[in-house]
């Protein structure tokens, strides 16, 4: 039996979650004994399994197909599942990335498995698999069986380390028989720019209600890009109209877990501090000492974040250059 | 092309613990509902809005359909108080403990045996509680439907639907034959409240019962492959220092822990 990591790739590169399930993976292979493969799908992608290598996989299958050139939900969780029916698997793992977490339940249920989602632990013990997965955006942490005999999961970004590993073994092709997607994607909008995704940042600057309004987000913005941060946002201010919600971090938003999180005039509910309390460290700037993110904040800044926060941006810039 | 003719439009919908929740673990090491308001799960609220906005420009019926025990035709009746046609709640004990395979296998039961002929369903594009955002993608595959999912902007027209969606980083524009299920996110829609009359109108409206046996299922069909065997409160944060005084110093001081104690910067 196997243990499979489905890689994700965007425009040919590989993202940063598939080496963290990867390297789960290898951790995992060596507790159990299986064996560790890996699956890289896309269009011109081939060149992929030499990076892939680098992680100590047993065999690294690669389906190269102009089919897959655009992703769809539906393509590749074809392709998986087809995978998973050629390798009969222990277990999968991939990345809850925004495709990970769609493609994973797609193809579950083509196979017929039970899949748990979004995991911030994988255990092997006494002959099986046990899975921590935050419930309730984090307020319980649940721990999960899953039957077998093929058991899917997927890991939480930002969680899992990353290590390389030597002797990768052969690459060998997959061609799968491919469906025809019924959707068709039209255009593809990146509106992140430069700053690394909310979910995957190590750093992430948040703004809340405190600001005041939407222009001062520009400080946010300006502290976040002194550190390479992500931006995010409370709830209050994606409801106020200032911040997209794709930027929102919180029970009904993103849950993140970056080394640093930076909340400036956000108070501190309880559906924001779900979203975000498994940060490693957590700054809170706001003007009222009894804001409740100072009860979770290991540094609280009690100040009026339209001064503090241009503040430490320039003593950053100092400090980092 | 042809316009499309609507005629049946669902709403899969699931009750789910106040966002506001305090989570509290019982004595036999599960979550505890004991005190808990219920709600209808937020993204299910856009997409019973999607439902009701749609048939109002195209015509049709919106049915709105849940798993879930007795206490959840509370949240079938909030539909139904929005503007849903009629109800229909899968309920029997053998799904006590379902995952969302079970929950996406008697959805999939209930729409191609006895609710066939749907030109759209609508979900939230995940359950605020357990928050694996399964049901969606496992249902659209059970039904051999495309999925929009993660959707922001929705339209009809020239015979084929439209979608804007989220994807990490950015967004991707989507088009797709019906009939199709399609993944709600917040921003949607503005969600009505129900309205006096509509609550009243909402205890009259057909609310339907059925069990597996009613769908051809067994229990065995249903045995849970996810199951939570105990769940702990995470460990909670301890307050830490409290900087204060005048500004340079206050960031002097954050900037130094940050790179000294921390070491995150």
């Amino acid at each position: 039996m196997s243990i499979v990591v489905c890689a994700e790739q965007r425009d040919g590169k590989l993202r940063k979650i598939t080496f963290e399930a990867l390297s789960e993976g290898k951790r995992l292979a060596a507790a159990s004994g299986e064996t560790l493969k890996v699956l890289v799908m896309g269009s011109g992608i081939a060149g992929l399994a030499d990076e892939l290598k680098k992680y100590g996989a047993d065999e690294i299958a690669v389906v190269d197909n102009e089919a897959l050139a655009s992703y769809t939900i539906e393509t590749y969780a074809a392709v998986l599942a087809a995978y998973i029916e050629q390798e009969n698997p222990a277990l999968v793992l991939l990345g809850h990335s925004g495709a990970g977490r769609e493609v994973a339940p797609r193809a579950a249920a083509r196979v017929d498995c039970g899949l748990i989602s979004d995991c911030i632990e994988i255990q092997f013990a006494d002959g099986d698999y046990l899975f921590k997965h935050p419930v309730y955006a984090g307020k319980a942490i649940g721990t999960f069986k899953v039957a077998g005999p093929v058991r899917m999961a997927t890991t939480r970004p930002n969680v899992f380390a990353i290590e390389e590993s030597a002797g990768a073994g052969a690459v060998v092709e997959f061609s799968p028989e491919i469906p025809p997607a019924k959707v068709t994607v039209t255009a593809v909008n990146m509106s992140g720019g430069d700053r690394p995704e909310l979910t995957e940042a190590d750093i992430i600057c948040s703004g809340g209600r405190g600001l005041g309004g939407p222009e001062a987000f520009a400080l946010i913005e300006e502290l976040a890009d002194a550190l390479g941060a992500a931006v995010g946002s409370s709830r209050a201010a994606v409801d106020a109209g200032w911040r997209d919600h794709s930027a929102q971090v919180g029970q009904t938003g993103k849950v993140v877990s970056p080394n640093l999180y930076i909340a400036c005039g956000i108070s501190g509910a309880i559906q924001h501090l779900a979203g975000m309390g498994s940060s490693k460290y957590i700054v809170g700037i706001n003007k009222d000492p009894e804001a409740n993110i100072f009860n979770v904040a290991d540094y609280g800044v009690e100040g009026d974040l339209h001064k503090v926060v241009p503040a430490l941006t320039a003593k950053l810039k100092e400090e980092l250059s | 092309m042809k316009e499309v003719t609507i005629v049946k439009i669902v709403a899969c919908i699931k009750q789910t613990f106040d966002t506001e929740a305090k989570i509290a673990i019982g004595g036999d090491g599960q979550i505890s509902d004991e005190g808990v308001n219920l709600i209808l799960n937020p993204y299910d609220e856009f997409a019973v809005e999607e439902a009701i906005q749609t048939k109002e420009k195209e015509g049709g019926e919106v049915v709105v359909i849940t798993v879930g025990g007795d206490k959840a035709q509370e949240a079938l009746r909030y539909c139904l108080a929005m503007g849903a046609d009629r109800a229909v709640l899968v309920n029997d004990p053998a799904l006590a403990k379902a995952d969302s395979r079970a929950v996406a296998l008697a959805l999939a039961k209930v729409l191609s045996e006895k609710e066939a002929g749907f030109d759209i369903i609508f979900t939230g594009k995940e359950a605020v509680d357990d928050g694996v955002a399964q049901v969606p993608a496992q249902l659209a595959e059970r039904l051999d439907l495309p999925l929009a999912n993660v959707v922001t902007s929705f339209t009809l027209g020239d015979g084929k639907a439209t979608a804007t969606r989220e994807i990490d980083g950015g967004s991707e524009d989507i088009e797709f034959p019906l009939p199709a299920l399609v993944g709600a996110q917040k921003g949607l829609n503005e969600v009505r409240y129900p309205s006096l009359p509509g609550i009243m109108k909402a205890k009259r409206k057909p609310l339907d019962a059925l069990t597996l046996a009613d769908l051809g299922l067994s229990a065995d069909d249903v045995a849970a492959k996810v199951e939570m065997i105990s769940a702990e409160l995470p460990p909670a944060r301890q307050a830490g220092q409290r900087l204060t005084g005048e500004v340079d110093e206050v960031v002097a001081k954050l900037v130094q822990l940050l790179k000294d104690e921390a070491k995150v910067i």
